[in-house]
């Protein structure tokens, strides 16, 4: 049962991907973003990471694609020219130097993978439950990298602000 | 049976998918869009090797890869908006100053 669940999940993620790198349009290419977030999210519960899965929604799915939506209602590119793409010769290219980076990506993986994928997957933490974990952790050990965050964030605001303001003159 | 090399492969399809965009595409929103694909990548497989080693600090990484690229995507985005205003294109090959 989650063996199917894992290959469809895994389908509609990687299909969505290729829509998303591959579609003209950027309007189309932010919808299939978004599904690919929500096939995300339903991995991330499948490996038990219910509170990532929801972060993925709000986060991705909810604001992050929003705000790319937004940004190209605002700059309107229905009737300014939608850049030229490459020649397919270039596409070409593009995807042999893809499939030669996963032929590299591969023999790292089952270099280390073996030691872990032999055993069986541990079962959830006792009883507590995953959000009550990762609070636990990010308020004792990670409480200085939890900060940091939040200052990079309100760095991010303030910067976004000043750069989308209009110049005078 | 799912085991861990199920979800590196995904892992790693989906940050060459991302690198192919970034790479060949030339809407700069476009660009933006698959650097989210590659960090999403990547989440996966922390969640995935968080899973499989039965610890929870990859989780905790994952959440502040998300408020990184959060802030990413607001600062790319304001560029973009700010390009489109100074040169009314958004095409990379036409906004090359700082190119050599």
């Amino acid at each position: 049962m989650e063996t199917i669940l894992f290959y469809v999940l895994a389908a509609v993620t990687l299909l969505s991907a290729v829509c998303v790198v591959f579609l003209r349009r950027p309007l189309h290419n932010v919808l299939f973003m978004i599904l690919t977030m929500i096939g995300l999210a339903t991995l991330f519960i499948l490996l038990h990471a219910e509170f990532l899965a929801m972060v993925q929604i709000i986060v991705y799915a909810g604001a992050v694609m929003v705000l790319f939506l937004f940004v190209i209602m605002l700059l309107n590119l229905e009737e300014i020219s939608l850049p030229k793409e490459p020649r397919p010769l270039r596409w070409g290219f593009g995807v042999i130097l893809a499939l030669a980076l996963v032929v590299v990506l591969f023999p790292i993986f089952s270099h280390f993978a073996p030691s872990i994928t032999g055993k069986s997957i541990p079962g959830a933490v006792g009883n507590v439950s995953n959000i009550e974990l990762i609070g636990t952790e990010l308020f004792t050990t990670y409480l200085l990298p939890f900060e940091v965050a939040s200052i990079l964030l309100l760095a991010a605001i303030i910067g976004t602000v000043i750069i989308g303001r209009k110049l005078k003159g | 049976m799912v085991t861990l090399e199920h979800y590196l492969v995904l892992s790693a399809l989906l940050f060459s998918l991302g690198i192919v965009g970034v790479m060949f595409r030339r809407n700069l929103i476009v660009i933006l869009m698959s650097l989210e694909l590659m960090l999403n990548a990547v989440n996966l497989s922390f969640v995935a090797f968080s899973r499989y080693l039965g610890s929870i600090e990859g989780q905790i990484f994952v959440l502040f890869v998300m408020v990184v690229a959060a802030a990413e995507v607001a600062v790319g985005l304001a560029i973009a908006v700010a390009v489109f205003r100074q040169r009314g294109t958004i095409n990379i090959n036409d906004i090359s100053l700082l190119k050599w």
